[in-house]
């Protein structure tokens, strides 16, 4: 009994021994590096603080969403920054899902040369850095691209040249009411969708649901624009003589080399790992699946829609949540090409002003681990929701 | 009249003849547009021209889609290029768009390229200006490192192939030798031999070393200490101590939710205000701990998915032959579990060489950065595109070779189970 007791004890005391050591080692290091800090921060006469967020940053930004000029504060900048990179990053990941998912499939095609032109893709686009290929589009081919004054032309609403994409802008009247409507308008999808599925399992009613989706998408918004007072005008952009050589266009909104060559690079590179992904998703439902699918009387249509996809998206997903966050990290490669997301803007020229180290870096660390844990939050929900579900 | 337009077995011998000869058409035109500028049908209006070859390698697809025909080549080029209407216009549109692009290609690498003289102004076609990438060599290989010591570079990679050659021919013994001094003594020689400072070799300081051979160096270290912390790390991700366990999941998530870059940056402007004053790290070691901690929380994460699928009665069996913990671990688990997961590992090793021309935010200067520099010399400006095509082909050479072999090793070491 004794012995046994002891034994225990001894056991207790053999997990603690290691445990208190690391916690100690780890603690002395913060404690170490945290008076360093200290120090060095009193030599240099600053003190640990974020009041400095709301001085006035007295710097300019390319490129900005929200409206910002150098009187206002770097808390301002960081948020100026911050909603670039996503913005970057939204971009990035729609025209990469759309790409990866069509190279993803083709890889799978019967056809052989489209097979093969999809598989070659994967393998140059995934073996070249992506920095690389950031500074291929950005300094080599736009900059290939004609003067303002020899744009290249779509249709004159659209005006393609070296010192950005000029494309329409969009002048709202009353669009809060639009937005309302078009909210509305997912809002009874909602309801129609659940409203179908109780009748089809509990009546064995099929309701028409895409079309009357479609319908109330079209409609609602539809609605808004002939009866109560909302309307869109686009304003075009229009070549504009500053001096005898010098060219620019007036109007309409810029789209930045910097954005194209960054959401171009970033699309390109993890639509091959995406593709790998889908890929990977649709030769791991078993052929037994389609099989049978095929002797219950579906179509091909139904047999993609109801039997594969289901199945093949709870492989993909996981690993493609992982590519869209691998995505928002890498669009920080923006500080390459001068891309004003939050590193250039925050923990490059306002740190370069504030010399607030410590302070800064954290701050934009922080920021990407909050967008890394929400997309991976989101994606959790999205992936519970796709899961089986058993009866 | 369906019967008799409908390609089949009975009417072959007339429709497969004129078939072949509508799509052999069709890319006859588009071949002589693309490589000679000349358009077979001029004499139709521009918009009928333009579509025919489409249209006659449409019809001639159509023409020689015959199920079963009994001619093999005619069974295997309708199954695998051929089986639909929608699979032959892919088709007819992929070959086409590759013809088209081929002969732009040719002239900007080969044809209309320049690879005789000294400086740009030799460079007078319209073509790519390859003697960009001639006079700018050795710099994109070593960097600014002193011309009269690269011998010391050169030597130390060689010792490397050498090494690595001969132990692919010597007794399994013997081998384990080999791998020992690889990975433990020639390192810190090798290093040594480069950054020089003793033995009567000249000192070159860091900040000088560059180009490719810095991205293999930093790769190099980068791989060799990111492992074992990674196994570690993993390891301490699936103890069953609860401090271990939580520091480990900690450190592993802060590095993984955050981009290299703010790493990098960190260890830049950041990690010195950490040392106490006076001291100074050099910075390419800042940067090497900077990525090998980065890394190793990546390899943390693919070796616990190993150890995950390594199933329980493996551990059971080792504990039950009385084995501790580390000795379980280090000759019954890992060697199992990292077998498992070596597609996992080559990944995380090619983004690790994939990251290394990050280190320019730091202001070294590997093959990206150094083409960087060279492209905004004054005597050299608008060679971006000649300087980032080499830089790509070189990265893809190198990683496309790493992938490969991972493949292979995955092969050769895949046991049934």
């Amino acid at each position: 009994m004794n012995l046994k007791k002891l034994n225990i004890e001894n056991k207790k005391i053999r997990n603690l021994i290691p445990q208190a050591l690391t916690v100690l080692a780890l603690l002395s290091v913060i404690i170490y590096f945290a008076t360093n800090a200290q120090i060095n921060m009193g030599n240099r006469g600053i003190s640990f603080g974020f009041g400095f967020l709301n001085q006035e940053a007295s710097f300019d930004i390319t490129f900005s969403m929200i409206e910002y000029d150098g009187s206002h504060s770097y808390g301002r900048a960081f948020l100026v920054g911050l909603l670039n990179t996503i913005l970057v990053s939204v971009i990035g990941i729609i025209f990469a899902t759309i790409l990866g998912v069509v190279v993803g499939i083709s890889r799978l095609s019967d056809n052989y040369l489209i097979a093969k032109v999809a598989e070659w893709y994967v393998e140059i686009f995934r073996n070249i850095p992506l920095i690389l290929q950031i500074f291929f589009w950005y300094f080599a081919a736009l900059r290939a691209l004609p003067l303002p004054e020899n744009g290249i032309n779509f249709y004159d609403i659209s005006f393609l040249t070296i010192k950005g994409w000029y494309v329409p802008k969009f002048i709202w009247t009353n669009f809060n009411i639009f937005l309302l409507s078009v909210i509305a308008a997912f809002i009874a999808i909602y309801f129609i969708n659940s409203y179908a599925t109780k009748q089809r399992e509990q009546f064995g009613k099929q309701i028409p649901t895409t079309i009357i989706s479609l319908a109330s998408l079209i409609l609602l918004p539809l609605i808004t624009f002939l009866f109560l007072g909302v309307s869109l005008t686009f304003e075009y952009p229009v070549l504009k003589q500053l001096s005898p050589t010098v060219f620019t266009y007036a109007g309409g909104v810029s789209i930045i080399p910097e954005l194209i060559a960054l959401a171009l690079a970033l699309s390109m590179y993890t639509a091959t790992f995406i593709a790998e992904n889908v890929r990977a998703g649709i030769l791991g439902v078993g052929k037994g699946q389609k099989e049978a699918a095929a002797s219950i009387g579906l179509n091909k249509n139904q047999i993609l829609k109801l039997v594969v996809m289901p199945q093949a998206l709870r492989i993909i997903i996981p690993p493609t949540t992982n590519q869209y966050l691998n995505l928002t990290k890498n669009s920080s490669l923006a500080a390459a090409i001068a891309y004003p997301d939050i590193v250039l803007v925050f923990a490059g020229t306002a740190l370069m002003q504030t010399g607030r180290a410590i302070e800064i870096i954290s701050i934009t660390m922080l920021t990407y681990l909050t967008l890394s844990i929400s997309i991976s939050i989101f994606m959790n929900w999205y992936n519970k929701k796709m899961a089986i579900k058993e009866k | 009249m369906n019967l008799i337009l409908k390609p089949s077995k009975d009417n072959i011998k007339t429709y497969v003849p004129i078939g072949l000869f509508l799509v052999s058409l069709s890319l006859l035109d588009v071949f002589i547009n693309a490589f000679f500028s000349f358009n077979l049908f001029d004499f139709l209006p521009s918009q009928i021209s333009y579509f025919l070859p489409l249209m006659l390698g449409f019809i001639g697809f159509y023409l020689i889609r015959i199920e079963f025909s009994g001619v093999r080549s005619l069974d295997i080029l309708n199954k695998n290029i051929n089986s639909n209407n929608f699979n032959a216009l892919l088709t007819l549109l992929t070959i086409f768009i590759i013809i088209k692009s081929i002969p732009p290609m040719l002239d900007w690498f080969i044809l209309e390229a320049n690879f005789a003289g000294n400086s740009k102004d030799d460079c007078t076609g319209d073509g790519a200006c390859w003697v960009f990438i001639k006079v700018w060599f050795n710099r994109f290989m070593y960097g600014l490192y002193p011309d009269a010591e690269q011998w010391r570079i050169n030597t130390a990679f060689l010792i490397l192939f050498v090494i690595v050659g001969v132990s692919f021919f010597v007794s399994e013994k013997l081998k384990k030798y080999f791998i020992l001094f690889l990975v433990f003594v020639f390192p810190f020689l090798g290093i040594k031999l480069i950054s020089g400072g003793s033995f009567g070799l000249e000192y070159v300081e860091s900040a000088a070393w560059g180009g490719l051979s810095l991205t293999f160096i930093i790769s190099a270290f980068a791989i060799l200490f990111c492992f074992p912390i990674g196994v570690i790390l993993a390891l301490g991700r699936r103890s069953s101590l609860p401090a271990i366990k939580y520091i480990s999941i900690g450190f592993i998530e802060l590095w993984r939710g955050v981009p290299l870059i703010t790493v990098l940056f960190m260890s830049a402007v950041m990690f010195p205000m950490f040392l106490p004053d006076g001291t100074f790290i050099d910075k390419l070691i800042r940067v090497l701990i900077a990525i090998t901690l980065f890394e190793a929380a990546y390899m943390a994460e693919v070796v616990r998915g190993g150890l995950q699928a390594l199933p329980k009665g493996q551990y059971e069996a080792a504990k039950s032959l009385g084995m501790g913990y580390w000795r379980m671990n280090a000759l019954i688990i890992l060697p199992q579990a990292l077998k498992l997961v070596i597609p996992g590992i080559a990944n995380t090793l090619l983004a690790l060489v994939k990251d290394t021309p990050l280190i320019f935010v730091v202001g070294l200067m590997e093959l990206a950065g150094m083409i960087g520099l060279a492209k905004t010399n004054p005597k050299w400006l608008g060679m971006a595109m000649e300087g980032y095509v080499f830089a790509g082909l070189v990265f893809w050479v190198i990683c496309y070779a790493m992938s490969r072999y991972s493949q292979n090793l995955e092969k050769k070491l895949s046991t049934e189970r």
